[in-house]
């Protein structure tokens, strides 16, 4: 069974969402995605500073079977990307909640997690199939 | 749900992760795919092939027969066990599958088909086989495992006796033999030396678990098409079908023209397509840049015209893509390919890009 730790929330399309100190919030893509995906190839991530909509594709994670886009889970600004996944994109499939981070976002004033999902909730649609 | 192999509960207790493949539920990776990969080119990998279809063709007509179905010629098997590589075409030419055919005994041949298509072949062949008086009986008694690798043969042989051991290491490329219940072939699709093994059903549990004991990895389906593309062999349905003839398809190798009197089913459409001028080619693509190529991307070539990606993947030997294309013949050494609403330059390279586990192409 996949991975969900219960502190962090999560999206439809699988990305999951990490509040760090400060207000920066931290994006990635959750157990699931990763062991669908396979092993991961290559990954591109946005520019530092690039102004994101909620639901914007901001990232492309491609594995050997195929590739997937991203999507923001909340608007915000980009204010770091994980540069080690250039040359590591299999920390994803290690580590997806830890070292496979994806970007980081400041989001903007009032942007509501209100479209995220708690954790038993993505339990039960990863349950779905 | 699709169809099952004797091994698909060991594969569900190995943690495999599953995929539908010509209607059979096969394991495309226990854990880490390109892992698997590695194991392969550096040690041995074991694969569960019990899907693909196995055939025995008996009677004294059965050469007869082949080399009228075949587009290569089972004349040149001229000793018992030698294995070919075949095409079986439609009279249009085109490939209904390509398969492996093994001379066993004078009245006796084995044929070995793709999952996806075998019930089609097998029809096909009953059907060219009318007259010929013969027995065309489908062993789904038989599993297949297919070990690969540059320790394969060694860590196969250590679960035979001392004697049998011996047989099968003595066993030339592209050569089988029947060891007790066992048919041991130095046979694979890989680019890498192994044996394929057809056994029993019931046995197949306990050699895939003395193989793993033996420190030969459980390999999926998802580095059986790494590997197969790194060593530049073609999948059927992919990279040629009953739309595309073997000229088109780099497998103009395995259709004997020679002699000119054997009348094999395609031939007088393959002649005419030859005489007409052969229009696209199958080449090998290499992409230097961070992305993927995947089958049915568009290939342009400036001034010649366009082609398409027909098997694309990710390298784990290269670390970059690489793919197979079909594309107009006057094509030279660069194409372009558009893919995820970019053009990026690609390479065309000679095949195999990898061969027992070394780069065969240039690495910018």
């Amino acid at each position: 069974m996949s991975n969900i730790p219960l502190e962090l929330k999560y999206t439809r399309s699988h990305e999951w969402v990490k509040q760090l100190p400060e207000g920066i919030t931290e994006v990635g893509i959750s157990d699931h995605a990763q062991h669908a995906l396979g092993d991961l190839v290559f990954v591109e991530l946005p520019e530092v500073g690039r102004a994101l909509g909620a639901g914007e594709t901001c990232a492309v994670v491609e594995s050997v079977k195929a590739a997937s886009d991203v999507y923001a889970p909340l608007a915000g600004t980009v204010v770091a990307v994980n540069d080690q996944l250039r040359h590591t994109p299999e920390l994803i499939n290690r580590e997806p909640y830890g070292g496979g981070w994806l970007l980081r976002l400041r989001p903007v004033a009032g942007g509501a997690e209100s479209g995220l999902m708690s954790a038993s909730q993505y339990g039960a649609l990863v349950a779905q199939g | 749900m699709g169809r099952h192999t004797c091994l698909f509960d060991l594969h569900v207790a190995l943690g495999a992760r599953l995929i539908d493949f010509g209607g059979w539920d096969m394991p495309v990776a226990y854990g880490s795919q390109i892992e698997e990969h590695h194991a392969v080119r550096r040690s041995a990998g074991v694969f569960d092939v019990s899907h693909m279809g196995i055939a025995d063709l008996r009677g004294p007509r059965s050469r007869e027969l082949l080399r009228a179905l075949l587009a290569n010629d089972v004349a040149r098997l001229n000793m018992p066990g030698k294995a070919l590589y075949s095409c079986m075409l439609n009279d249009r030419g085109a490939v209904i599958d390509d398969l492996i055919v093994y001379y066993l005994e004078d009245d006796y041949f084995r044929v070995v088909v793709n999952a996806g298509t075998r019930e089609t072949d097998l029809a096909w062949i009953r059907a060219q086989a009318e007259g010929y008086e013969l027995k065309l009986l489908e062993r789904r008694d038989l599993a297949m495992l297919a070990i690969q690798g540059p320790q394969a043969r060694e860590r196969s042989a250590a679960l035979l006796t001392a004697e049998a051991a011996w047989a099968v290491l003595e066993l030339q490329p592209f050569f089988g033999a029947q060891i007790g219940e066992w048919f041991v072939a130095r046979t694979g699709y890989t680019g890498e030396d192994g044996f394929e093994i057809m056994l029993p059903t019931s046995e197949a549990v306990s050699v895939w678990q003395r193989l793993n004991a033996a420190g030969v990895h459980s390999c999926g389906l998802g580095a059986r098409d790494t590997l197969r593309l790194e060593a530049g062999l073609n999948l059927y349905g992919n990279d040629m079908n009953q739309d595309t003839n073997p000229l088109e398809s780099g497998l103009a190798w395995t259709v004997a023209f020679d002699p000119p009197e054997r009348n094999f089913v395609g031939r007088a459409a393959l002649e005419a397509i030859r005489a007409r001028g052969v229009e696209r080619k199958l080449v090998g693509l290499v992409l230097d840049e961070r992305a993927v190529l995947r089958s049915h991307q568009r290939v342009l070539v400036p001034g010649v015209g366009e082609g398409e990606v027909t098997s694309g993947t990710y390298s784990p030997t290269l670390e970059r893509s690489i793919g197979l294309a079909r594309v107009p013949v006057a094509t030279g050494t660069s194409v372009q390919v558009e893919l995820r609403g970019r053009v990026l330059p690609a390479r065309v390279v000679p095949l195999p890009f990898v061969r027992h586990g070394k780069a065969l192409i240039s690495l910018v």
